[in-house]
C-alpha cells in the first residue's frame, strides 16, 4: 500500500526517510537482526584468534615482534574518521542535502579505500618476513580474522560505490533512503569491529 | 494514491520458470516441502542400507568405509535437507497467513534462501559421484575431517556453508515478517504458537548459525587452502571445531524442535476443540527454550576434559532446560484433558508425540549427568536418546502438519485411510527401531561401528532394530501412495478443511489466492477466526476497503545467485587437483554471484498492483461459490 507519507515543511522529504514506508522499516529491522548474526560470526573469529594467540609460531614471528603498530595506528584513524565522515552523510541525507550527502560519502569511501590499501600493504609485510596464513595456527587465525574484516570492508566500498552511482542524479526519497542508512549502518558495524581487532588482536598482542 | 503508472507491468512465467522464479510465500513453501521430502527419501534409504549391514554381527553388506559415508550422509542429509526444509516449507505456507500478511518482508530474499538450500544440499549429494561422500560423521570432528584422503568433507564443508546461508536468509526474513507484517490487532500475545514457534526458532537460526558458518569456513581452508587452526603438529587445536560446531549444534536441535512443538500446539486445541492451555506459559517457555538452547552446549563434550567445574555448570543448564519443556507437556496434556476429541491422523500424531517424546526428554537427563555420560557417551544409548527426540518430536511434527496443513497448501486432502495405516506402522516401526538401542547402549555397543562380534548379547536387539526400519519404510511408501492419490483426485476441498479451524489460515478461500486476503482481516483475539464463529460470524472482520494490492515480481537473480555459489564451491574443490580448472571455476561462479547483486541493486523493481477491481471479482466470485 502505498502510504500517504508526512513530509517535513522544511526539508521537503519525511523526517526520517529510511523508516517512511514499511519496506524501509523491514529493511532497517532487518539490517539489524543481520548485524546480530554477524557479531556472532566475529565472535566466534574472535575466540578462535585468542586461543591460537602465538601459537606455532617461533619467537620472531610472534604477535609482540611483527606487529606494525604505528600503521596499524594510521589504519585505525583512517577506518574511525570515515565512520564520522557517513554519519555526516547521513545527517545530509535526512536534511536533504543530496550534493553534501555525496560528498561524505566521497570522503566514506576515499578514507576506507586507504584503510584497505594500508591493510593490503602490511598483509604483504608480514608474509615478506614469513608470517603466512599457512605458517603456524597463529597465522592462520589472525589472517582469517583479519582478513574477514577487510573482506567486510571490501564489500561495503563497492556497495557504497554501486549505491552512489546508481542514485547520482537522483533526489532523497523513500526508496534510495534505505539503502543509503543501511549502508551507513553496515559501514559503522565494520568500524565497530575494527576497534575490538584494534584492542584484541594488536593491544594484546603486543603485551602478551 | 496507488500510483500504479509509475510501476513496470507484472513479470510472469509460466510452468518450470515460474517455480524458478517465484516469490510468492506459498509457492516457495511447497518447494522447501518437496525438496525436504526427496532429501528425506535419501536419508531414509542411506538408514535403511546401515540398519540391512548392522542386521547381523560380522556381516559384510558394506564396507566399513561405505558404512561411515552413510552414516554422515543419513546425519547431515536429514538434519540439514530434510527436517529444516521442510519445517521452513511449513512456515512459509502458513505464517504469512496466521498472522494476516498478504506477503513475507523479503519475497526475494526468501527466493534467495530456498535456492541457496537446494544448491547446497545438491552440492553436498554430488560428493557421491565424485569419489566419496563425506564419513567424518555429522559432526566433522578434526582431525578426522581433516585427513587429506577424506576428500568427501570438502562437499561437506562447502555444500553446507551454502545451505547454510539460505537458512540465515530463512531467519532473518521470518523474524522481519513476524514483527512487522501482522494484521492490525494481531498483538505478539495473540500470536499463534506456530508463528511464536517460528519466531523463535528464527532468532536461534540468526545466532546459531554463524559459528557453523564460521566453523566451516575454517574447515574449507584447512582442507583446500593449507590453513592449520587444527593441525597440533603447527600450534593447532582441534578442540575449536568441537566447540564451533556445538555451539551451532545444540541450538539446532531447539530450532528443529520447536516449530515441532507449535505444530502441535496448533493441532492438539483444534482437534480438542479448546483453547490451548496456558497460552502465556507457553510462549514464555519457548523464549527460555531458546535461551537456555545456548547455554548448554557443552553437554555434547563432558569426555573432551574441560574440567569439573566446566562440567558441572554445563550439566545443571542442561538440565534446567527440562523444566519449561515439562511445562509444555503439561499444558498439551490440560489442553486434551476434558476436550471433545477427534482422532484423525494429525491429531494421533499429537497425541502419540507426548509419550515418545517424553522418553527423550527422560533419556536427556539422563544424559546431562556429567559423570553417568562418561559411561553413556558415544553408545548407541545417545543414538535412542536422539532418535526418540527428533523423530518422535520433529518427524511426527512434520508429519502431524502434513496432514493438517495439506488441504490448506494443495486444496486436496490426504487419504486417513491410508494415513492410518502410514500412522501405526510408523508409530510400532519407530519404538521397535529405538526402545532397543537403549539397551544395547547400556550393555556396552558403541555407536558409529560398522559391525560386531557375536555372542555379546548384541543381535537380538540388532535384528528388532532392523525390523522396526523396514516398518517405517513401508510407511513412508504408504505416504507417498497417499500424496500421489490426493493430487490425482478430482475432489477440492471447503476452506477451513477441517470444520474447526481456529486461526486465520482456515479463513482463506480454496485455493488461496496470490495476494492472500483480498482485505486484511481485523484481529480480536487468540484464535480470531474461531472467536468470530462462536459470535455467530462466518467471516472474520476485516480492517480496510477493498483496494488496489501491491505485489513483488518473479525474479530470475535468486537462481543465479545461489548458482554462482555452488560453481565457485565446486571450483574451491577441484583447484587441489587442477589449479587452472578450479580457479576459472571459482572466478566465474563469484563473478556470477557478485554481478548478479550489483544487478538486484541496479535494477529498480518496484513491483505490481493488482487492480481493485480483479480483487472485487475474485471476492464476487468466491462468494457466489457459497459458503465463503
Ligand atoms: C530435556 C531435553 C534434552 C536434554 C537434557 C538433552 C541432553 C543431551 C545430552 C547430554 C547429549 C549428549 C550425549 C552424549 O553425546 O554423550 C545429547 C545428545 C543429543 N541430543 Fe539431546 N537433550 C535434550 C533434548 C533434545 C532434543 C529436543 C533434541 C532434538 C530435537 C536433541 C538432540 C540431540 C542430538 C542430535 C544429540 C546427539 C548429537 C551427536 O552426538 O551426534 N536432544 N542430548
Ligand atoms: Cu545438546
Amino acid at each position: 500500500m502505498a502510504h500517504a507519507v508526512e513530509k517535513h515543511p522544511v526539508t521537503g522529504i519525511p523526517v526520517n526517510p529510511e523508516k517512511a514506508t514499511l519496506e524501509g522499516k523491514n529493511k532497517y529491522v532487518a539490517f539489524w537482526f543481520f548485524l546480530g548474526g554477524e557479531t556472532v560470526l566475529f565472535a566466534s573469529l574472535f575466540g578462535t584468534y585468542v586461543g591460537l594467540l602465538n601459537s606455532g609460531a617461533p619467537e620472531e614471528l610472534r604477535s609482540y615482534n611483527i606487529f606494525e603498530m604505528g600503521l596499524v595506528f594510521l589504519m585505525t584513524m583512517l577506518l574511525l574518521t570515515s565512520s564520522l565522515t557517513s554519519v555526516l552523510a547521513m545527517m545530509n541525507m535526512k536534511a536533504n542535502n543530496p550534493a553534501r550527502m555525496k560528498f561524505w560519502l566521497i570522503v566514506t569511501l576515499v578514507l576506507g579505500a586507504g584503510f584497505l590499501a594500508a591493510e593490503i600493504y602490511e598483509f604483504i609485510h608480514y608474509y615478506h618476513i614469513g608470517h603466512t596464513f599457512t605458517s603456524s595456527a597463529f597465522g592462520s587465525a589472525f589472517y582469517t580474522l583479519v582478513g574477514f574484516h577487510g573482506a567486510h570492508v571490501t564489500f561495503g566500498l563497492l556497495w557504497i560505490t554501486t549505491l552512489l552511482i546508481r542514485n547520482w542524479n537522483r533526489p532523497i526519497d523513500v526508496h534510495n533512503a534505505p539503502k543509503f542508512y543501511v549502508s551507513s549502518l553496515y559501514w559503522h558495524f565494520i568500524d565497530v569491529v575494527w576497534v575490538f581487532i584494534f584492542s584484541i588482536v594488536y593491544l594484546l598482542g603486543m603485551v602478551s | 494514491m496507488a500510483q500504479t503508472t509509475a510501476l513496470q507491468q507484472s513479470r510472469k512465467y509460466n510452468g518450470l520458470m515460474d517455480w524458478i522464479t517465484t516469490v510468492d510465500h506459498k509457492k516457495i513453501g511447497i518447494l522447501y516441502l518437496f525438496s525436504g521430502i526427496f532429501f528425506l527419501l535419501l536419508g531414509g534409504i542411506e538408514a535403511l542400507l546401515i540398519r540391512w549391514q548392522l542386521v547381523r554381527p560380522m556381516n559384510d553388506f558394506v564396507s566399513g568405509e561405505t558404512f561411515n559415508q552413510l552414516i554422515t550422509m543419513h546425519g547431515t542429509t536429514m538434519i540439514f535437507l530434510a527436517a529444516m526444509p521442510m519445517l521452513f516449507g511449513f512456515m512459509n505456507a502458513v505464517v504469512p497467513l496466521q498472522i494476516g500478511a498478504r506477503d513475507v518482508a523479503f519475497p526475494f530474499i526468501n527466493s534467495l534462501g530456498f535456492w541457496l538450500f537446494f544448491f547446497g544440499g545438491v552440492m553436498l549429494n554430488l560428493s557421491w559421484f565424485f569419489g566419496a561422500a563425506p564419513n567424518a560423521g555429522w559432526t566433522a570432528y578434526a582431525p578426522l575431517s581433516t585427513q587429506p584422503e577424506a576428500t568427501g568433507v570438502d562437499f561437506y564443508a562447502l555444500g553446507l556453508q551454502i545451505s547454510g546461508f539460505g537458512s540465515l536468509m530463512a531467519g532473518i526474513n521470518f523474524l522481519v515478517t513476524i514483527l512487522n507484517m501482522r494484521a492490525p490487532g494481531m498483538k505478539l500475545m495473540r500470536m499463534p504458537l506456530f508463528t511464536w514457534t517460528t519466531f523463535v526458532a528464527s532468532a536461534l537460526i540468526v545466532f546459531a548459525f554463524p559459528p557453523l558458518t564460521v566453523g566451516l569456513f575454517m574447515l574449507m581452508f584447512e582442507r583446500l587452502f593449507g590453513a592449520v587452526y587444527f593441525d597440533p603438529a603447527m600450534g593447532g587445536n582441534v578442540i575449536i571445531w568441537e566447540h564451533l560446531f556445538w555451539i551451532f549444534g545444540h541450538p539446532e536441535v531447539y530450532i528443529l524442535i520447536l516449530p515441532a512443538f507449535g505444530i502441535f500446539s496448533e493441532i492438539i486445541p483444534t482437534f480438542a476443540r479448546k483453547r490451548l492451555f496456558g497460552y502465556t506459559t507457553m510462549v514464555f517457555a519457548t523464549m527460555l527454550i531458546g535461551f537456555l538452547g545456548f547455554m548448554v552446549w557443552v553437554h555434547h563434550m563432558f569426555t573432551v576434559g574441560l574440567g569439573p567445574v566446566a562440567n558441572s555448570i554445563f550439566a545443571v543448564a542442561t538440565m534446567a532446560i527440562a523444566v519449561p519443556t515439562g511445562v509444555k507437556i503439561f499444558n498439551w496434556l490440560f489442553t486434551l484433558w476434558g476436550g471433545q476429541i477427534k482422532f484423525n491422523v494429525a491429531m494421533l500424531y499429537s497425541v502419540a508425540f507426548i509419550p515418545s517424546f517424553l522418553v527423550g526428554g527422560m533419556t536427556g537427563v539422563m544424559l546431562s549427568v556429567a559423570p553417568a555420560d562418561y559411561q553413556y557417551h558415544d553408545s548407541y544409548f545417545v543414538v535412542a536418546h536422539f532418535h526418540y527426540v527428533i523423530v518422535g518430536g520433529v518427524v511426527y511434527g512434520l508429519f502431524a502438519g502434513l496432514y493438517y496443513w495439506f488441504p490448506l497448501m494443495f486444496g486436496k486432502a490426504l487419504s486417513e485411510k491410508l494415513g492410518y495405516w502410514q500412522f501405526w506402522l510408523f508409530f510400532i516401526g519407530f519404538h521397535l527401531t529405538f526402545f532397543p538401542q537403549h539397551f544395547l547402549g547400556l550393555f556396552g555397543m558403541p555407536r558409529r561401528v560398522f559391525t560386531y562380534l557375536p555372542n555379546q548379547g548384541f543381535e537380538t536387539m540388532n535384528l528388532l532394530s532392523t525390523i522396526g526400519a523396514f516398518f517405517m519404510g513401508v510407511s513412508t511408501i504408504i505416504l507417498l501412495v497417499a500424496v500421489v492419490k490426493a493430487f490425482m483426485s478430482k475432489h477440492v476441498v471447503k476452506p477451513d478443511h477441517w470444520g474447526d479451524g481456529r486461526t486465520l489460515e482456515w479463513t482463506l478461500p480454496v485455493p488461496t489466492p496470490e495476494y492472500n486476503f483480498a482485505q486484511t482481516p481485523l484481529v480480536k483475539g487468540l484464535d480470531t477466526f474461531w472467536l468470530e464463529k462462536m459470535a455467530g460470524n462466518k467471516r472474520v472482520s476485516v480492517a480496510e476497503p477493498v483496494s488496489d494490492i501491491h505485489m513483488p515480481n518473479n525474479s530470475l537473480i535468486p537462481f543465479f545467485m545461489s548458482l554462482g555459489l555452488f560453481i565457485a564451491g565446486l571450483g574451491a574443490i577441484f583447484q587441489k587437483d587442477n589449479m587452472v580448472i578450479g580457479w576459472s571455476l571459482i572466478a566465474f561462479g563469484l563473478l556470477m554471484t557478485f554481478v548478479s547483486m550489483f544487478l538486484r541493486s541496479w535494477i529498480d523493481d518496484h513491483g505490481y498492483y493488482i487492480p481493485k477491481s480483479q480483487v472485487e471479482a475474485d471476492l464476487k466470485a468466491i462468494r457466489e461459490k457459497g459458503e465463503q
